[in-house]
């Protein structure tokens, strides 16, 4: 017994004792908790990102990754995992972390004390833009205050005038419906009443009587499509309060028309969706990969993404320090320079060393803005027949 | 014309509302101011045999509809109504008869019998959510609206909209029929005299040969069909999930409570006392002040005493109130 721990201590220390062109990269997603059906996607997709690159033998490192569990919901967990990854293992990177909340704790307790770079696919919160990063902190995933900006576009196109806007009781719904009302109000519009209703509810008039009260073109529902979203539409439709809706991406599905009805017909909104052509390929590769997984699953695009600016960027600079390579981040995912999809990454790693300029593309589309965060795609639709028609992209 | 706007729009967000409303709560509170009256103590299980028997009504529902059998304008349930009623019937008798029957024997005291209904209450919670499952169901179909907004805005040439759903109507309507209905059985057949002689003195009542099986029995069957009705009525009207039914609870006992329990003619006032007392201080009245008031006198508010997220503590708060001055309620009861 004794001897066989000791000969597992001898093989975990050979294991451990990497060649100096390896180069570790942490995973640190929620493979536990409430988004733990996404992450195995996500963490297949960045570690394709890896192997992909591993396999063009064009880098002067070989990749491998260390998971971590953020639990997404306990930010003690996520800085425990976070710091084992750093001190322990010797990352030089994180793709992650996923959930705001883990993320924000994890980028000010874990990465800014070490230095460590960290692109997350997944973290949506508006106050990740303002938060102090050290220019460490990038995310693919764009920030939920875009969408705001991208519907006050749309309804000031429609010449809406004014606006009521009501939200689901939670982080998401508030921080959805601020980033609407800052961004409309900015632009000229009027938010009549910007007021919370909770899921869960049976009747949802007398919301819908305070809603009517204040007025407004149309209501815009930044709420769940099975939840109180759609019993705000249904008590508006059965008073006359509201004919036309604003629906932002929580409120897309195939079920919402399909329980209202004909009513819904000239509704629009946005939803975030990628129209990249990087999308379709990805789709494919994560079909053939090894272990399968599929792209389409939300934030897996944005993980292989995250894994590969990583990569790219550590090669442009040459080195694997992050406070030299993380100034490369930007200049690698937006234009101008030669486009790179999916799948080519061993491309990509070609170009740089010879010092054409790439604009990093990826699967979602990469445009950094900002401080850092993507841009992001969004569909506009309308709703005609029951059915999510397209507008366009934007 | 502003008058007439105002009223409209008091009419569409207030009065069909709280009616509608409150005669779904007069119904459940008829059921616990009965049963406090014959049986002696609050059934707190009540709230989930509204669910137990919507669930039913909706199973039964269902059915109709995939055998093409509807009612044309009015919604199926309606029909599947009285199949629902014969199971909430066969499960509250069913519950008598294992539960209360033996605390009845035992004499025990009322505080025992509620907090056994408590235990029922969860029973009966967890078997409707293993029967239909805990996610939202509607049921309800046929026309959707007698007066639609837009017809009615049309027609009038009016500002305002007007909208009565015809399940609005269907509410009030069958609480108005049930409410006959009750009163012509407690007030006329011998049936429901001999129910009346039992809650207001059980010993006398026994001693003139009032066979007690019989009363309790009759009084499960109509508590048991106003339960179902009122939960149907609630369900079409707005929609049903399990954990909802649990909540109304708390208006429906304020209810029966502020009418005076034991009292149906005050179940009925508390229902609607609770039901505009909840609408009426949460209701935002700037559109209607707006059309009263003379002009530029209207500010920027929504007129609005408490934020709709307080509406169920209108009801705590005046069953607190009326537990403190008149814990008899309007109509005296017990």
């Amino acid at each position: 017994m004794k001897k066989l721990l000791l000969a597992s201590v001898a093989a975990t220390a050979f294991a451990g004792a990497a060649s100096a062109d390896d180069v570790k990269l942490g995973i640190l997603i929620g493979f536990t908790g409430p988004i733990e059906s996404l992450t195995s996607h996500m963490a297949a997709a960045a570690e394709l990102a890896m192997a992909e690159v591993n396999a063009s033998g064009k880098s002067a490192h070989t990749f491998t990754s260390v998971r971590g569990d953020s639990t997404c919901v306990d930010a003690a967990a996520a800085q425990a995992a976070g710091e084992r990854m750093v001190t322990a293992e010797g990352v030089k990177g994180i793709i992650g972390a996923d959930c705001s909340g883990v993320t924000r704790a994890v980028l000010q307790n874990v990465a800014r004390p070490n230095g460590i770079v960290m692109i997350s696919p997944s973290a949506t919160s508006p106050a990740l833009t303002a938060d102090e990063d050290d220019g460490l902190f990038f995310r693919t995933a764009p920030s939920d205050a875009r969408e705001g900006e991208i519907m006050a576009d749309i309804l000031m196109e429609k010449g809406v005038k004014s606006i009521a806007l009501t939200y689901s009781n939670s982080d998401y719904g508030k921080g959805l419906a601020e980033a609407i009302a800052n961004a409309y109000t900015a632009k000229g519009g009027v938010v009549t009443i910007n007021a919370a209703h909770d899921d869960g509810k049976a009747d949802y008039s007398a919301e819908v009587a305070a809603l009517a009260a204040a007025g407004g073109d149309i209501l815009v529902v930044a709420g769940y499509l099975d939840q109180g979203g759609k019993g705000i539409i249904q008590a508006s439709l059965d008073t006359g309060a509201f004919s036309t809706f604003g629906l932002p991406g929580g409120m897309v599905g195939d079920s919402l028309p399909a329980a209202i009805g004909p009513a819904l017909d000239g509704s629009y909104g946005q939803v975030a969706q990628s129209d990249a052509p990087g999308a379709a390929i990805l789709t494919e590769m994560g079909k053939a990969n090894a272990t399968p997984f599929e792209a389409t699953s939300p934030y897996a695009m944005e993980s292989y993404d995250a894994a590969a600016l990583i990569m790219l960027a550590m090669h442009a600079a040459g080195s694997t320090d992050p406070k030299v390579y993380k100034e490369k981040i930007m200049d690698l995912a937006n234009a101008p320079g030669e486009p790179i999809l999916p799948g080519e990454l061993g491309k990509a790693l070609e170009l740089i060393a010879a010092g054409t300029d790439i604009d990093y593309q990826g699967a979602s589309g990469v445009e950094l803005i900002g401080p850092g965060e993507s841009a992001g795609r969004y569909k506009e639709f309308v709703i005609k027949d029951g059915k999510y028609e397209t507008v366009t992209f934007r | 014309m502003d008058i007439l706007n105002a009223f409209v729009a008091f009419a569409n967000f207030v009065l069909v509302p709280g009616l509608t409303y409150g005669s779904q709560l007069a119904l459940g509170a008829l059921g616990i101011t009965l049963i406090f009256g014959v049986l002696r103590f609050s059934n707190f299980a009540h709230g989930d045999t509204m669910a137990f028997g919507t669930a039913f009504v909706i199973l039964f529902t269902w059915w109709f509809q995939s055998m093409g059998i509807s009612d044309g304008f009015l919604p199926t349930a309606l029909l599947a109504l009285p199949f629902g009623i014969a199971v909430t019937i066969a499960m509250v008798l069913g519950t008598d008869r294992v539960v209360y029957r033996f605390y009845r024997r035992q004499r025990a005291k009322p505080i025992i019998l509620v907090i056994v209904s408590a235990g029922v209450m969860f029973v009966m919670n967890g078997l409707v959510r293993m029967i239909i499952g805990t996610s939202e169901k509607n049921f309800s179909d046929g026309s959707r609206f007698l007066l639609d907004p837009k017809v009615f805005r049309d027609a009038t040439g009016l500002a305002e909209p007007l909208a009565i759903k015809t399940t609005q109507a269907v509410t009030v309507v069958v609480a108005i029929l049930c409410v006959a209905a009750l009163f012509w059985f407690l007030q006329k057949t011998r049936t429901g005299k001999s129910m009346r002689a039992y809650a207001d003195n059980e010993d006398l009542a026994l001693l003139s040969g009032i066979n007690p099986d019989r009363v309790v029995m009759v009084t499960w069957i109509i508590a048991g069909t106003l339960a179902c009705i009122a939960g149907t009525l609630y369900g079409l009207d707005k929609s049903f999930r399990v954990f909802v039914y649990f909540g109304l609870m708390l208006p429906i006992f304020a209810a029966a409570i502020v009418g005076g329990l034991g009292s149906p003619l005050g179940a009925i006032v508390g229902g609607y006392v609770i039901a505009f007392s909840e609408l009426l201080v949460t209701s935002a009245w700037r559109k209607i002040a707006g059309y009263i008031l003379p002009d530029g006198w209207l500010g920027d508010g929504l007129y609005q005493a408490l934020s709709t997220d307080y509406k169920v503590a209108v009801s705590f708060v005046i069953l607190i109130v009326v537990l403190l001055v008149r814990p008899q309620g309007i109509f005296g009861g017990k």
